[in-house]
C-alpha cells in the first residue's frame, strides 16, 4: 500500500499529510547535509591527496567564528524541527471532543474491539470516513502497540491502565493494523485491518451487525450481578459508596484533600484497587475486584458509568456527547 | 620539536611484550594492559562472530515474507540474542577494552593503567558474564528482545531471562572497573608535559566514555536485579497485576541504555579523530571544541532517555522536554563532523585502509545522526517508532559508526599491537566491500520503516519483500567484508611484513617506542614538549585570522 508519492505509505488520515510534510522537511535537510558533508569530503580527499611521501601541510589552529557558525546554524535548524514536531504531536495526543469511542483490548496475539453501539470485532476495525474516532485501549497481558501506518499514528497498549489515541480517516479503504510493540511468540501475527467506509456503508455495516448488547448495557448487568448496586445505588445514585451519576469527567476530592479528575484511569483503579484514592467522606469498605473482572468487563463497567453522565441509566454511551478528558 | 622524519626511534629490540614471557599462565595472570587488551580482543571477536551468525539467520528468515526458515519462537530468540551479544559483549567493550586498554597508557606516556590487577579482574568478570550468557543461550535461549520490556520479561516469557540477566549484570561490573581505571589513569599517570590539552582526542573521548560507564552501568545492574526479583520472587515492581508499573522499567532501562549508545560511539569518535588528523597530517580543526563536545555528549546523554518512550503513556509535556534535549545532544555530534571535515582542508591525505574506514565513518555517522533527528522529532517518531526505520538508524550509528571506527583503529594500530603489517591491498578492498555491503543492508530499511514495516516481525506483508531482499543481499556482502580482515589479521601475525616502530611517520607517543612495545612501554619515561597532532614546527602554525581570510578568498 503506497501512495502516489514514491516510498511513502498511503495517506488516509488527517495526520498523514502533517507527518509527511515534516518528514519531507527532515529528509530534505538530511539529504542536504549528507551531500554537503560527503561532497566536501570527496572534494578534499581528491584535492588534498598526498602527493609526496614527506609533505607536511601547514597547521591551522581552528576558527572560533567558523565553529560558532556551525554550532548555531544546526541549533536553529534543530529547533525548527523540534517545534514543528511538537506541534503536530500535541494534536495527535489531545483527544478531540465528540469523538466516536471504540474500546480496544489487546491480548497475546489478537485485537478485540468493541463499538459503543455493541458491535464486537476481532483484528478488524470498521470506522466511518470523516469522523473523529477515539480508541480507549488496554491490554490483558503484555504491552502491545496499536499502529496504523496509513494513519501515521500509533500508541502503546499497556496492561493495568488505559491509553488512548485518535484519528480521523480521510479515505475509504482497508489499511494495515500492526502490533508494533514486541509481545512474544506470535507478535508478527497480531495484525489486522482498519476498514474505512463511507458513512452510509458504515451505517449499513452497523445495522447488519446488531444483536450484541452495547457495552453500557452489559456493564449495567454486571453492575447488578457483582453487587455494586448495594453500595452505589440501584442506578448509581450513591449510598454507602459514592454516587456514580455524573461522576465521569468531574473533579473529585479525595480523603487526603487532593483532587483528581474521574477519567477512565481513575475509575479503573477505583475498581481494581479501591483503597488507592478514596473519595472524601467514604470509608475504605469496598473490596478489590482485581482478578474478579476481566479487562472486557472493566470496559463494560466503565461504559456503564460513563453512560450515567446524564440521567437515564440505559442511554447508550455513544448517544451522550460526553466530554472526553485526556487520559494520558 | 623535530620534523617527523628525524624522530630518534629506539633501536629495534628483540624483547617485547609478546615474547617477554611465554606460556598460557603468563597470559592468564598477566597484568600488562597490552596483553589484557589482546585477551579482550580474542574474547570480543568470538562474541562478534556469534552475533554475526545470528544476524545472518535474521536476514535469511526475512528474505521471504512467510516465516519459513525459522519457527517464530526461534526467530524471536535469534534477534534477541543478536542484540544482547552484539551490544553487551561486543560493542560496549569493543574499542575501550581493546584499543583503549592498549593505547591509553601508551598515548599518555605511562607504563600501565593505574590498577593493573583490576584491569585483569575486569576481563575475568567479562568472561564470567559471557560464559553465563552463553550457557543461557545453549540451555534454551531468551526471547524478550534485548530491551527486556516488562511485564513480558518478568511474567510471560518462557525462556532463560534470569540467567541472561545475570550474565549482563556481571558483565556490567567489568565495564565499571574499566571506566574507573581509565579515569584514574588519565588523571594521575600522564607523562611530564602531557597536559590536558596536549592529550590526543582518543583520550578525551575515552574519558567521556568512562564517565558514562561508571555513572550509567549501576542503573542497568539495579534494573536487571529488580527484574529478577519480580520474575523469581513475584515481588510486584513492574507487573501491574502485582501492583507494579511496566513503564517504570522502560525509564530505568533507557536511563542506562541511551547513554550506552554513547559508550559505543564516543570511543569510535576518538579513533576517527586520530585517523583524520594522522592520515591527513593535520592538527584537528578546533581541538578544544572536539574535546569538549565529547564531554557535552556524555552529560546530555543522561537527559534524553525519554525519547525512547514517545508512544508510551509518558506525559505529553515530558515528551516535549525529551524531544528538545534530544535535538540539543545532536549539536555536539554535528560539531565533530564539521570539524573533522574542516581538518582535511589543505591537508595531505593518504588513502591507507585506516583512513578509508575513518572517511566511511564520517559519511555513515552523518546519515545515522541525521536520521536520529526523525526520531527526536515527536510527530515523526510516533509513526517511525518500532519500525525498521529505527533498526536502520541505530545500525548506522552502531555499525556504520562504532564498528567502522573499531575496524579503522584496529588497522591503524595493528603494526603497533602485532609488530606486523596487514596486507594494504586487501585492507582497502575489505573497507570498500564493508561500506557497500553496509549501505545496501540498511538504506532500504529506512524506506521499509517509513512504509510501516514493524521491527521484530518474523513474517511480514509481501509488499515489504523487495526491501528485505535488498537488505539480505547487502548483509551477505557485509558478512564477506567482515571475514576478509579476520583472515588477513590472523595471517599477518605470522606472515605479515615486520612493522617499523613508526610505520605511518606520526608524532603520537605510541609511535615513539618499538613495535611491538616492550612490557614497560617506554625505555625511559617520555617528556612531552609538543602539542597533539604537531606535524610541523610550531612557528609555522597559522593564526586564526589568516585562515579566515583564506576561507573568504576561497569562497
Amino acid at each position: 500500500m503506497q501512495s502516489w508519492i514514491p516510498l511513502v505509505p498511503e495517506s488516509a488520515s488527517t495526520f498523514s499529510w502533517k507527518v509527511d510534510a515534516l518528514y519531507f522537511y527532515l529528509s530534505g535537510v538530511t539529504l542536504f547535509f549528507a551531500l554537503l558533508i560527503s561532497g566536501t569530503l570527496i572534494f578534499f580527499v581528491i584535492r588534498y591527496r598526498r602527493r609526496t611521501p614527506f609533505e607536511i601541510p601547514r597547521p591551522i589552529a581552528g576558527s572560533h567564528k567558523l565553529e560558532t557558525v556551525w554550532t548555531v546554524i544546526p541549533l536553529v535548524i534543530a529547533m525548527t524541527m523540534f517545534l514543528w514536531g511538537a506541534t503536530v504531536y500535541f494534536d495527535q495526543y489531545r483527544p478531540p471532543q465528540n469523538a466516536i469511542e471504540v474500546y480496544v483490548v489487546g491480548k497475546q496475539w489478537m485485537w478485540k474491539l468493541q463499538h459503543a453501539t455493541g458491535q464486537r470485532e476481532i483484528n478488524e476495525l470498521h470506522v466511518p470516513v470523516g469522523r473523529k474516532i477515539k480508541l480507549i485501549m488496554t491490554s490483558e497481558d503484555v504491552i502491545h502497540d496499536f499502529f496504523v501506518p496509513a494513519f501515521r499514528t500509533k500508541a502503546d497498549v499497556v496492561p493495568g491502565r488505559y491509553t488512548s489515541m485518535w484519528f480521523e480517516a480521510t479515505k475509504p479503504g482497508r489499511y494495515h493494523l500492526f502490533c508494533a510493540e514486541y509481545c512474544g511468540m506470535n507478535h508478527s501475527g497480531m495484525i489486522g485491518s482498519v476498514i474505512v467506509m463511507e458513512p452510509r456503508d458504515f451505517d449499513n455495516w452497523l445495522g447488519g451487525n446488531t444483536g450484541t448488547m452495547t457495552p453500557a448495557a452489559a456493564g449495567q448487568q454486571l453492575y447488578q450481578t457483582l453487587g455494586c448496586a448495594s453500595c452505589h445505588g440501584a442506578n448509581g445514585e450513591g449510598g454507602r459508596g459514592p454516587a456514580l451519576t455524573g461522576t465521569f469527567g468531574s473533579e473529585i476530592t479525595l480523603t487526603n484533600g487532593a483532587k483528581v479528575t474521574a477519567d477512565e484511569g481513575y475509575l479503573r483503579e477505583s475498581i481494581v484497587n479501591p483503597q488507592a484514592k478514596l473519595v472524601a467522606g467514604f470509608g475504605p469498605i469496598m473490596p478489590t475486584f482485581q482478578g474478579q473482572v476481566t479487562e472486557d468487563q472493566l470496559v463494560q463497567l466503565l461504559a456503564y458509568i460513563k453512560s450515567l453522565h446524564y440521567v437515564g441509566a440505559t442511554t447508550p454511551a455513544s448517544a451522550s456527547p460526553s466530554p472526553s478528558p485526556s487520559i494520558r | 620539536m623535530k620534523p617527523i622524519e628525524s624522530f630518534e626511534l629506539p633501536s629495534p629490540s628483540k624483547v617485547n611484550y609478546l615474547n617477554a614471557v611465554y606460556g598460557l599462565k603468563s597470559w592468564l595472570l598477566t597484568k600488562d594492559h597490552k596483553r589484557i587488551a589482546l585477551l579482550y580482543l580474542v574474547s570480543i571477536t568470538f562474541f562478534f562472530f556469534i552475533g554475526g551468525i545470528y544476524a545472518l539467520m535474521i536476514r535469511l528468515e526475512l528474505l521471504t515474507p512467510q516465516g519459513d526458515f525459522l519457527a517464530s519462537t526461534t526467530y524471536n530468540k535469534v534477534f534477541t540474542q543478536h542484540g544482547i551479544i552484539m551490544i553487551f559483549f561486543f560493542l560496549i567493550p569493543s574499542i575501550p577494552a581493546t584499543l583503549g586498554n592498549f593505547l591509553i597508557p601508551m598515548m599518555i606516556g605511562a607504563k600501565d593503567l593505574a590498577f593493573p590487577r583490576i584491569n585483569l579482574l575486569s576481563w575475568y568478570i567479562f568472561l564470567i558474564g559471557g560464559v553465563i550468557t552463553i550457557y543461557a543461550l545453549l540451555a534454551g535461549g531468551v526471547d524478550t528482545g534485548w530491551t527486556f520490556y516488562t511485564p513480558f520479561s518478568t511474567t510471560f516469557s518462557n525462556s532463560y531471562v534470569v540467567a541472561t540477566g545475570l550474565g549482563i549484570f556481571i558483565n556490567g561490573f567489568s565495564s565499571i572497573l574499566t571506566g574507573l581505571n581509565f579515569i584514574v589513569t588519565i588523571h594521575t599517570m600522564r607523562a611530564p608535559g602531557m597536559t590536558w590539552f596536549r592529550l590526543p582526542l582518543f583520550i578525551w573521548s575515552h574519558y567521556a566514555t568512562s564517565l558514562i560507564m561508571i555513572l550509567g552501568t549501576p542503573v542497568i545492574a539495579i534494573t536487571v536485579l529488580l527484574l529478577a526479583f519480580e520474575r523469581v520472587a513475584g515481588v510486584g515492581i513492574f507487573n501491574p497485576a502485582l501492583g507494579g508499573d511496566p513503564i517504570l522499567f522502560q525509564h530505568m532501562f533507557w536511563f542506562y541504555s541511551h547513554p550506552a549508545v554513547y559508550i559505543m560511539v564516543l570511543p569510535s569518535m576518538g579513533v576517527v579523530s586520530e585517523l583524520i588528523a594522522n592520515f591527513s597530517r593535520k592538527n584537528i580543526f578546533g581541538y578544544s571544541f572536539v574535546a569538549f563536545s565529547s564531554i557535552a555528549i556524555a552529560v546530555f546523554s543522561f537527559l534524553v532517555w525519554g525519547h525512547h518512550m514517545f508512544v508510551t503513556p509518558q506525559s505529553v509535556y515530558a515528551g516535549m522536554i525529551f524531544s528538545f534535549l534530544s535535538f540539543a545532544v545532536a549539536i555536539p555530534s554535528a560539531i565533530k563532523v564539521f570539524n573533522w571535515t574542516a581538518t582535511l582542508y589543505k591537508s595531505s591525505i593518504s588513502y591507507d585502509t585506516p583512513m578509508l574506514y575513518g572517511l566511511g565513518f564520517i559519511g555513515l555517522f552523518t546519515v545515522g545522526g541525521m536520521t536520529g533527528l526523525f526520531l527526536a522529532s515527536l510527530a515523526t517518531d510516533v509513526h517511525l517508532s518500532d519500525t525498521y526505520f529505527i533498526v536502520a538508524h541505530f545500525h548506522y550509528i552502531m555499525v556504520g559508526g562504532a564498528l567502522m571506527g573499531y575496524l579503522g583503529g584496529l588497522h591503524y594500530w595493528w603494526p603497533k599491537i602485532s609488530g606486523r603489517m596487514y596486507p594494504e591491498g586487501w585492507g582497502r578492498f575489505s573497507a570498500l566491500v564493508t561500506f557497500v555491503g553496509f549501505n545496501l543492508t540498511f538504506l532500504p530499511q529506512f524506506v521499509a520503516g517509513y512504509l510501516g514495516m514493524p521491527r521484530r516481525y518474523h513474517a511480514y506483508p509481501p509488499e515489504f519483500q523487495v526491501f528485505n531482499v535488498l537488505s539480505t543481499a547487502g548483509a551477505s556482502i557485509l558478512g564477506f567484508g567482515m571475514l576478509i580482515p579476520a583472515i588477513y589479521f590472523v595471517w599477518s601475525m605470522r606472515y605479515g611484513r615486520r612493522a617499523e616502530a613508526n610505520p605511518w611517520h606520526l608524532p603520537g607517543l605510541e609511535w615513539r617506542t618499538q613495535s611491538p612495545p616492550p612490557t614497560e612501554n617506554f625505555e625511559t619515561t617520555p617528556i612531552v614538549t609538543w602539542e597533539a597532532y604537531e606535524f610541523a614546527p610550531p612557528e609555522e602554525t597559522e593564526v586564526v585570522g589568516k585562515f579566515r581570510s583564506e576561507v573568504e578568498r576561497a569562497t
